[in-house]
């Protein structure tokens, strides 16, 4: 097996960052590791619990079978960018009050996809809201308090009429 | 870490082809869904690869005036999904490829890795055998384009030598033009799931809706390959519709296929759902409504 490092330039929270990353490392691997944003958790490892979930270009992917090469020229976001001055986003608040969090492993990668899903600004159905919450896996709360969570903040938006 | 040998990146369709012929032994990967897992299952560690998810030619969907719809095969199932030619013009791929994995899998999984890499349960396909796909494949030489139902040669096993790339998908505009597709996936859990067993109907009536002029039945899970039920769609064409027909198609649809015993179900089970399926799925093509079953 061989060491190779290649360049990647890309845009973390924000920031730009460049880092020599191992052709073999997973964008998973990369953050953690070299950019310390530990909010991404290692998981299962082969994109069945969405605890690595973060949002690249917009979209969420599983960051633990997403090559870090392929982050080269991407916008990426983890839950650490979330916050502004100290201030969390009206989902993290909105995960507090349903009580949709217990041991909190999950919790990151619940958060970045209820995101992604929020600045759609659509209003879907429960079932819908499951649907598009289905690829993040939770064995504490049983799903109904993170639901109830995403509900309600689309409410609000829907009720704004405009997405947060 | 995954076990990976070598990674080259393929900037163009040109610069991939030239990287597998340099490296025979070279895997491509675009979405890396089914890839990275396989590597990180050990079954195909050690693998050299050529990425490809960076090249632009491959990506997207686009309608050609003659009304042939091209898909890109490294177009991700959540781009074909929410894309508009599909919408308007083929929706029940869209539909189908809905019911990939989860939310994050069908953002970076791809249509053209659905096909090459041979799965009998691949969401996509069922309806591209119904819509008699053809695979645009590139070669370094002119390329060829391989009717979808040649493309599958065995279990896990499709009709690419090295050197060959999946560029485009073609859906033939005669091939959609008056049809309706529905799609039935059959599988224990809602999401995150493979096939049990998978059905694709597509047909189109008359204008009165009184006579079924033309049928196609494709299954997933029920053969070795993805599987075309043509006797049932012979036996069915040109029936008026009602209860007769949907009643001959479970029947005829039962002694067609030839599903396996497996852990996931069994044959006779295969057998019972499949007949179902391939009733409802059809009478969807007929009398509309929307959302899956």
């Amino acid at each position: 097996m061989n060491k190779e490092m290649r360049l990647v330039q890309c845009v973390v929270n924000g920031t730009e960052v460049a880092e020599y990353v191992d052709v073999r490392e997973s964008l998973l691997d990369m953050l953690r590791n070299r950019l310390g944003l530990t909010s991404v958790k290692k998981g299962c490892e082969v994109g069945e619990c969405g605890a690595c979930t973060v949002i690249v270009d917009g979209e969420t992917v599983d960051s633990c079978i997403y090559l870090a090469v392929w982050a080269d020229g991407k916008n990426i976001r983890t839950l650490e960018g979330l916050e502004k001055d100290g201030a969390l986003t009206r989902i993290q608040e909105a995960f507090i009050e349903e009580g949709a969090i217990q041991c909190g492993f999950c919790t990151p990668g619940f958060v970045m996809s209820a995101t992604a899903l929020l600045e759609r600004g659509e209003t879907l159905s429960r079932e819908a809201i499951r649907r598009e919450m289905s690829g993040n896996l939770c064995r504490c709360t049983g799903y109904q308090n993170i639901i109830n969570a995403v509900e309600k903040v689309m409410k609000e938006q829907g009720n704004h009429g405009e997405a947060e | 870490m995954f076990d990976i040998e070598k990674y080259y990146h393929a900037g163009t369709i040109r610069e991939a082809v030239l990287l597998l012929k340099e490296h025979p032994d070279a895997r491509l990967i675009c979405g890396g869904t089914d890839v990275l897992i396989k590597i990180r299952e050990g079954k195909l560690s050690g693998a050299s690869l050529v990425g490809i998810s960076s090249i632009k030619e491959i990506k997207g969907v686009q309608k050609m005036d003659s009304g042939d719809i091209f898909i890109g095969a490294g177009t991700t199932f959540s781009h074909i999904e929410k894309d508009p030619v599909i919408r308007e013009n083929i929706p029940v791929l869209g539909e189908a490829v809905a019911q990939v994995g989860g939310p994050q899998i069908r953002n970076m999984g791809t249509i053209g890795g659905n096909i090459c890499n041979g799965a009998v349960s691949a969401d996509s396909v069922p309806a591209l055998f119904c819509m008699n796909a053809m695979l645009r494949i590139a070669d370094g030489t002119g390329g060829r384009m391989v009717p979808i139902h040649y493309f599958y040669q065995g279990p896990g096993r499709v009709d690419l030598h090295p050197g060959d790339l999946l560029t485009h998908i073609v859906i033939p505009g005669k091939e959609y033009d008056g049809y309706r597709g529905h799609y039935i996936k059959y599988s224990m859990r809602e999401a995150m799931d493979i096939a049990t067993l998978s059905c694709c109907v597509y047909s189109r009536t008359d204008s009165r809706k009184k006579v079924l002029e033309d049928v196609r039945i494709t299954f997933g899970v029920a053969a070795p390959v993805p599987f075309r039920c043509t006797r049932t769609e012979e036996a069915l064409k040109g029936m008026e519709i009602g209860g007769e027909l949907y009643e001959k198609a479970e029947t005829l649809v039962r002694e067609e296929i030839d599903p396996r015993n497996s852990w996931r179900a069994s044959r006779e089970f295969r057998l019972q759902i499949g007949g179902e399926i391939a009733k409802r799925a059809l009478r969807r093509t007929i009398e509309g409504g929307a959302g899956h079953e």
